[in-house]
C-alpha cells in the first residue's frame, strides 16, 4: 500500500534497530533500572504491539504505555450519565466504535443497545448531524470524546449545526486534553521516565509548541512520533539520542504530517466552540485540572448535559484496579493483581483493559497472559 | 431438471400481490401459492415437487459415494441481502456446502427453510430462490425440502434462511481438526477478508466507493482437487466468521500444537488493507465465504499448494505459515517488520477504533 509499505519495510528496521543497539551500548546506563520512555498515545500503543516492536529493542530499554486512550480513560461515573441519556426513549444516541464497548458501573452502550436503547456507531459527528436531519422528531445526540485529534471535527459540527439551525441535535461532550495529563504525570511522585513519544494525531492540530514546558522546566526529552513502525523506531532513537547527548527538546519526526504550528483552522473552531472545564475526572488517574473541555454559553443549546437530565454521579474506580500505576509506569500491566484474571477485555476492571489501545488490553490480546504471569 | 410429470398432474400456484403478507404464513391456499411460485419454481425436482413432508432417499445409492454421511447445519443473516460478489440465497447454499466439503464429504442435499418479515417483496424472494437455485445447480448438489414462515414486522430482518445439508464421506478419508503436527504446512486458497470488507462497504454507512466483491463460493471442487493430490492433507476448514486468525487458534487448541505464520505471506488484497487501516480494523479477522485453511504434512505441501493454484477457486493460494513445537494452543505472526506478534482469538466484535 502506497505510503504505508514504504513506513514498514523490514529491512530499514533491522537497520534502525542496529542504530539504537549500538547507540544504547554506547550510553551509561545504571544497572538498577532500564531507560524508560512513555508513548503517550494510544495509537503508538497499538502500532507497538501490532508490529511487535518491545521484542525487537535491546533490553536496557523499555516503553512505558501512557494515558493516550480516550476510550479508556473515561470514567465510569460519564458512561453512566451517557446511558442515562441513551435510555431516553427519543434519543438516538450516537458514538464512534470503540466507545460502545467503554463499560459504565452497571454495563455499557453496547449492552443498552441490546436492551432496547437506540444507540448507532457513526464514523463521524458528521454522520450524527445527518442523523438529525433525516430524523427531526427525536433528539440526536453525539457521545463525542477524544484528545484534540477528534475536538474539532465535533466543534465543526456544532458550527454546521448553528448554521442551519438544527435543533434537534447535541453534544455529551467528553473531550479531553492531554497537555495538562502530560504535566500531572510528570508532577506525581516516585515518577521513573527519561524520555517521551509525542502524540502524533494531537499534535498535527495543536502543532508542538504546548510541548515545551517538558522540556524546559521538567528537563525531559520529547519526539512528536508517526504511527507507522518505522515513525517509532526512529522516534525512539531521536529520544535516545537526546538522553545521550545530555539534551531536553521538543523534536518532530512526524513533520510530513505535523506542522510545528498545527493547524489554524481547527484549532479555531476549537476555541470558539470550547471552554476549559475547570477539572475533568481520568480513569485510573483521578481528576486533573482544565483537562477537559465542554460547550461555551453560546452553544449551550447543543450541549447534551444541558438538555437532559443526567444523574452526574462520580463512580470510583474499583479498589483492585492499578491502572494508575500502569499509567505511570511504576509497575507493568501483568504485574496487576487483577490483569487476566478478574480484568480481562470481556469484562474489564480497569480503564486499561477497555480498548485494544489500551495497555492492558494490548498486552492482554497481542502478548497473552500466560506468558507474563510466568515471567513475573 | 425432471419436473414434468408432477407438473402435469399438479399445477404450480402463484402468487399475485406483490408483497408477503402474514397470510402467506396462515398454511392456507396462500402459503401453498407462495412455495410454489418462489422455491418450487426455482428448485424444480424430483424429490421436492410431491411437497411431501420429507425428502426421501435410497441409502444404496447415498452408500455408493462412501461410507458415512455428514450433516450440518447453519443460519444466515445478513445485511444487506444482495451485495457485491453475492446475495444471501448463494451464501446460504455455499456456506452449508462448504460446511460439508471441509468434512471431505461430497455435498448431495440441501435443505432449506427461511423466516420471511411481513412486507418483503414477493419479487426479492424469487430473486433469492432463483439464486440458490443457480448456485446450488453449479455445485451440484439439490434442494430436497424446505419451510417457510411469516413473521410480523419487526420480528426478523426481510429474510433469515437456514439450509441444511447431507453428504457422503469417502470411505478412508480421515481429517481432524487434532490432527496438526510440528512441520505441517498452513495453506490458504486466495485472498483474505474479501466478504466481510464488501460486506461492511455494502452497508453503506462507511460512504467508501470500493470495489471488494465478496468471495463467497462453494469450494468442495477446489477441495476434491486438493484432497486427490495431497491425501494425505489432515484437516481443512473454511475461514467464516472470525477470519483466518480464528480458525488456527481452533487448530492450535485442539491439536496443542503453536502456529506460526508470515504477515508477508498472508494473501490480503490492496483495497482490504487499506480499508483495514481507515477503520482501524484487522484483517486475519475478517470473514470469508470462499476461503479454507489446509494444514497439510511437509511432503505434500508443494503438491497441495500446485493443486490448489490450478483451481480457479486457489489462484492465489499461498503457503502462510507452519506448525510448530512452540507453546502449545498459540498463534504467532512474524510481522513484516521482523517483530512477533500473538494472533488471539477475538474477543467480541471488531469496532472501529475511534482515531
Amino acid at each position: 500500500m502506497k505510503y504505508l509499505d514504504e513506513f514498514r519495510d523490514g529491512q530499514k528496521a533491522s537497520v534502525l534497530v542496529k542504530e539504537i543497539e549500538s547507540l544504547v551500548a554506547t550510553m551509561t546506563i545504571p544497572l538498577e533500572r532500564p531507560i524508560y520512555i512513555m508513548e503517550v498515545c494510544g495509537g503508538h500503543t497499538h502500532s507497538i504491539f501490532r508490529y511487535g516492536l518491545e521484542g525487537m529493542l535491546p533490553k536496557q530499554i523499555e516503553l512505558i504505555h501512557g494515558p493516550g486512550c480516550p476510550v479508556c480513560v473515561l470514567p465510569m461515573g460519564r458512561v453512566d450519565d451517557c446511558l442515562a441519556i441513551a435510555a431516553n426513549p427519543n434519543v438516538i444516541l450516537t458514538t464512534f466504535g470503540d466507545a460502545m464497548r467503554v463499560p459504565g458501573s452497571k454495563k455499557s452502550l453496547l449492552q443498552a443497545k441490546a436492551e432496547g436503547a437506540d444507540v448507532r456507531m457513526v464514523y463521524s459527528p458528521m454522520d450524527a448531524l445527518e442523523l438529525a436531519r433525516k430524523y427531526s422528531d427525536r433528539e440526536v445526540v453525539f457521545f463525542g470524546l477524544g484528545f484534540e485529534t477528534t475536538m474539532p471535527s465535533t466543534a465543526l459540527t456544532i458550527l454546521q449545526a448553528e448554521t442551519e439551525g438544527v435543533r434537534n441535535f447535541s453534544v455529551f461532550c467528553n473531550h479531553i486534553t492531554i497537555v495538562p495529563t502530560i504535566k500531572a504525570i510528570l508532577d506525581s511522585p516516585g515518577l521513573q521516565l527519561d524520555g517521551f513519544l509525542g502524540p502524533g494525531h494531537v499534535s498535527m492540530v495543536i502543532g508542538t509548541a504546548p510541548y515545551e514546558f517538558i522540556a524546559n522546566f521538567y528537563k525531559k526529552p520529547m519526539v512528536v512520533a508517526g504511527f507507522e513502525p518505522l515513525d517509532i523506531l526512529q522516534s525512539i532513537w531521536m529520544v535516545l539520542k537526546q538522553i545521550h547527548e545530555g539534551r531536553a527538546e521538543i523534536e518532530n519526526q512526524y513533520a510530513r504530517v505535523v506542522p510545528d504550528r498545527g493547524n489554524a483552522p481547527a484549532l479555531q473552531a476549537v476555541s470558539r466552540v470550547y471552554e476549559l472545564r475547570e477539572f475533568f475526572e481520568w480513569r485510573g488517574l483521578g481528576s486533573i485540572d482544565h483537562s477537559g473541555v465542554k460547550l461555551r454559553e453560546e452553544y449551550v443549546h447543543f450541549d447534551a448535559e444541558q438538555k437532559f437530565a443526567i444523574p452526574n454521579l462520580k463512580v470510583a474506580d474499583p479498589k483492585s484496579c492499578q491502572c494508575g500505576e500502569v499509567l505511570k509506569g511504576v509497575i507493568k500491566p501483568w504485574q496487576c493483581k487483577v490483569f487476566g484474571s478478574a480484568c480481562t477485555p470481556e469484562t474489564p476492571v480497569g480503564a486499561l483493559m477497555v480498548s485494544s489501545e489500551g495497555a492492558c488490553a494490548a498486552y492482554y490480546q497481542y502478548g497473552g497472559v500466560k506468558r507474563y504471569k510466568e515471567a513475573v | 431438471m425432471n419436473v414434468a410429470p408432477f407438473i402435469q398432474t399438479r399445477r404450480l400456484g402463484k402468487v399475485s400481490v406483490g408483497t408477503v403478507t402474514l397470510a402467506h404464513g396462515g398454511g392456507g391456499k396462500a402459503m401453498k401459492d407462495l412455495i410454489d411460485d418462489v422455491f418450487v419454481a426455482a428448485f424444480d425436482n424430483q424429490t421436492l415437487a410431491p411437497l411431501e413432508d420429507q425428502a426421501r432417499f435410497d441409502l444404496a445409492e447415498l452408500a455408493a459415494h462412501g461410507d458415512r454421511l455428514a450433516f450440518t447445519t447453519d443460519s444466515f443473516v445478513v445485511d444487506p441481502l444482495f451485495f457485491p460478489g453475492g446475495d444471501i440465497g448463494k451464501l446460504a447454499v455455499c456456506g452449508t456446502v462448504n460446511d460439508l466439503a471441509v468434512g471431505g464429504a461430497k455435498p448431495l442435499y440441501l435443505s432449506c427453510a427461511v423466516i420471511v418479515e411481513e412486507g418483503t417483496s414477493v419479487d426479492l424472494l424469487r430473486q433469492v430462490a432463483r439464486s440458490m437455485a443457480a448456485t446450488a445447480g453449479n455445485a451440484g448438489v439439490r434442494i430436497v425440502t424446505g419451510d417457510t414462515k411469516v413473521v410480523q414486522r419487526g420480528a426478523c430482518d426481510k429474510l433469515f434462511i437456514t439450509t441444511t445439508g447431507i453428504g457422503v464421506i469417502p470411505r478412508g478419508l480421515a481429517l481432524g481438526v487434532d490432527t496438526a503436527q510440528p512441520g505441517d504446512a498452513v495453506l490458504v486458497n486466495g485472498l483474505l477478508g474479501d466478504h466481510g470488507g464488501a460486506i461492511l462497504c455494502a452497508r453503506g454507512d462507511m460512504a467508501l466507493d470500493s470495489l471488494i466483491e465478496s468471495d463467497c463460493a462453494c469450494l468442495h471442487g477446489l477441495i476434491e482437487v486438493l484432497l486427490t493430490a495431497a491425501p494425505g492433507v489432515r484437516f481443512l476448514r473454511d475461514a467464516t466468521r472470525g477470519g483466518l486468525a480464528t480458525v488456527l487458534n481452533e487448530i492450535a487448541d485442539a491439536s496443542q500444537v503453536a502456529i506460526e505464520i508470515e504477515e508477508a505471506a498472508t494473501p490480503i488484497r490492496e483495497e482490504v488493507k487499506a480499508f483495514c487501516e481507515i477503520l482501524g480494523l484487522d484483517p486475519l479477522y475478517l470473514a470469508n465465504e470462499g476461503k479454507i485453511v489446509v494444514i497439510a504434512p511437509p511432503d505434500q505441501a508443494d503438491a497441495a499448494l500446485a493443486a490448489m493454484r490450478a483451481h480457479p477457486l486457489g489462484e492465489r493460494s499461498a503457503l502462510v505459515g507452519r506448525v510448530s513445537q512452540g507453546e502449545a494452543g498459540r498463534v504467532t505472526m512474524r510481522t513484516v517488520f521482523g517483530g512477533r506478534r500473538i494472533v488471539d482469538m477475538l474477543v467480541g466484535e471488531q469496532l472501529p477504533r475511534i482515531c
